[in-house]
């Protein structure tokens, strides 16, 4: 064996990964050759140095609760309401039980009927339909003024458009999407690496507080205003989509566009 | 549109969520240490590590393989380079050629051997210096303790390929790692 193949095969050789007539012509090459035997002493001390456990990165606590479910929640609760139950659960005291036994991702924070349910499910599965390529936008802008008249003749309302970019969302694009039997206007932005789909449609429903719902890392915030359904999906954390809400609804307390 | 609401995942939810979490959550670690080394920042491996989760929930139910590990590790992978594309502006992207990257011609000096500096903050250093085409092999050989096959699969490589890289981020480690008496340290290109 030659040196030049004793350099590739000795990585191969310490990794364990040769045959054991590969393995004994090396260890001969390396008998009869100091540079190489040298060489392999090196990589040995180099390979032990990387089974320092510090080198190796554990997930932060914090991704971790995203994804898992404690113990203690065998069987999943899904929409399990809390708003009663809290003042409860302090009352007796075990507050902290209670938001153990919680998976996250299934925890819906508010009490709700079957069909709002249902409306955050569509709004994430449209979200993440969105994320395939191509799905995301059929207009491509960053400019209100091109998004906004670009719905006109393709929906029976005239959404509200806003560039919240000032905010840290900037506004990309917008497309038709159809949520709960509705034509609905897809508005697109951004969160730094994140997409956040904000839906609206047209209801004749009173202005309601915010609905949020989790699931599985995405955060849905459902709210009506001026006679307009709002559904706000993305994966951001869910302080980062509060933030947006209030920004777009700060917004369109302004007079909208026309 | 509205059709296709139908074929959506979420009447299964409970039981993709169990399994899921019995089958690929165990992972997470891997997942992260293998984000965090090739984005090298905390918030990056974050986001990447989330999206891939995302990803490999979606994808779920296509996954008849053995090993979620790899699988995993794969997707992680992908996702930190689709994000990585998106961001970083044209140019930016290293390219790497094997053929160009050539195993540097080591002078075999015994009667000078040269101490490495193997503490964690210089193999750190080191690590991140290394171009991401060498740095995934090293960091799935040693820190993940893959197999050269378990390496091709999530990288999408041929063995050979593995096997010239792997010795190829060694040899790059040990030069950066070789201690030198005088101010003459020698930085590689990166």
């Amino acid at each position: 064996m030659m040196c030049n193949d004793a350099r590739l095969l000795l990585h191969a050789y310490l990794d364990d990964e040769l045959d054991a007539a590969q393995s004994v012509a090396i260890t001969r090459h390396m008998q009869g050759c100091t540079a190489c035997a040298a060489s392999y002493a090196d990589y040995v001390q180099l390979h032990k140095a990387m089974a320092q456990p510090s080198l190796y990165q554990r997930a932060p606590d914090a991704l971790r609760k995203q994804w898992e479910t404690p113990k203690q929640a065998a069987s999943p609760v899904i929409a399990k309401p809390r708003r009663g139950l809290v003042g409860l659960a302090m009352a007796a005291g075990f507050a902290g039980a209670l938001l153990l036994v919680a998976p996250m991702w299934l925890y819906v924070l508010h009490p709700r009927g079957a069909d709002t349910n249902l409306v955050a499910d569509e709004a994430v599965s449209s979200h993440i339909r969105s994320m395939q390529q191509q799905h995301l936008m059929d207009v491509v802008s960053t400019d209100q003024h091109t998004v906004k008249p670009w719905f006109e003749g393709k929906l029976d309302f005239s959404p509200r458009v806003k560039d919240l970019a000032s905010e840290g969302f900037p506004l990309i694009g917008g497309r038709l999407d159809a949520l709960d039997g509705h034509s609905v206007a897809a508005l697109v932005y951004k969160r730094r690496l994140h997409v956040i789909n904000l839906y609206q449609w047209p209801s004749a429903s009173a202005p309601s507080a915010q609905d949020i719902t989790q699931w599985h890392g995405y955060t849905v915030i459902r709210w009506a205003s001026s006679n307009m359904q709002y559904v706000a999906v993305s994966d951001v954390n869910e302080d980062d989509l509060r933030q947006f809400v209030l920004a777009f609804e700060n917004d369109a307390a302004n007079p909208p566009m026309r | 549109m509205p059709a296709d609401f139908q074929s959506t995942p979420f009447r299964t939810n409970a039981d993709r969520s169990r399994n899921f979490e019995v089958g690929v959550l165990p992972y997470l670690d891997a997942a992260y240490n293998l984000a965090r080394w090739l984005a090298r920042d905390d918030m990056d491996a974050q986001d990447v590590v989330q999206e891939a989760m995302l990803r490999a929930f979606r994808y779920f139910d296509s996954f008849h393989g053995t090993d979620a590990r790899v699988w995993l590790l794969a997707i992680v992978r992908n996702t930190f380079y689709s994000l990585r594309a998106k961001t970083s502006p044209v140019g930016m992207h290293e390219s790497f050629d094997d053929d160009v990257h050539t195993v540097a011609d080591e002078q075999p000096s015994p009667e000078a051997r040269m101490m490495l500096a193997t503490d964690v903050g210089s193999l750190q250093k080191a690590l991140e210096k290394l171009p991401h085409p060498l740095r995934e092999v090293i960091i799935l050989r040693e820190l993940e303790e893959c197999s050269y096959k378990e390496i091709a699969s999530i990288t999408g490589q041929k063995i050979g390929t593995v096997m010239s890289r792997l010795a190829r981020a060694r040899e790059r480690l040990k030069t950066e790692l070789t201690q030198q008496p005088s101010e003459a340290r020698r930085h590689d290109v990166q």
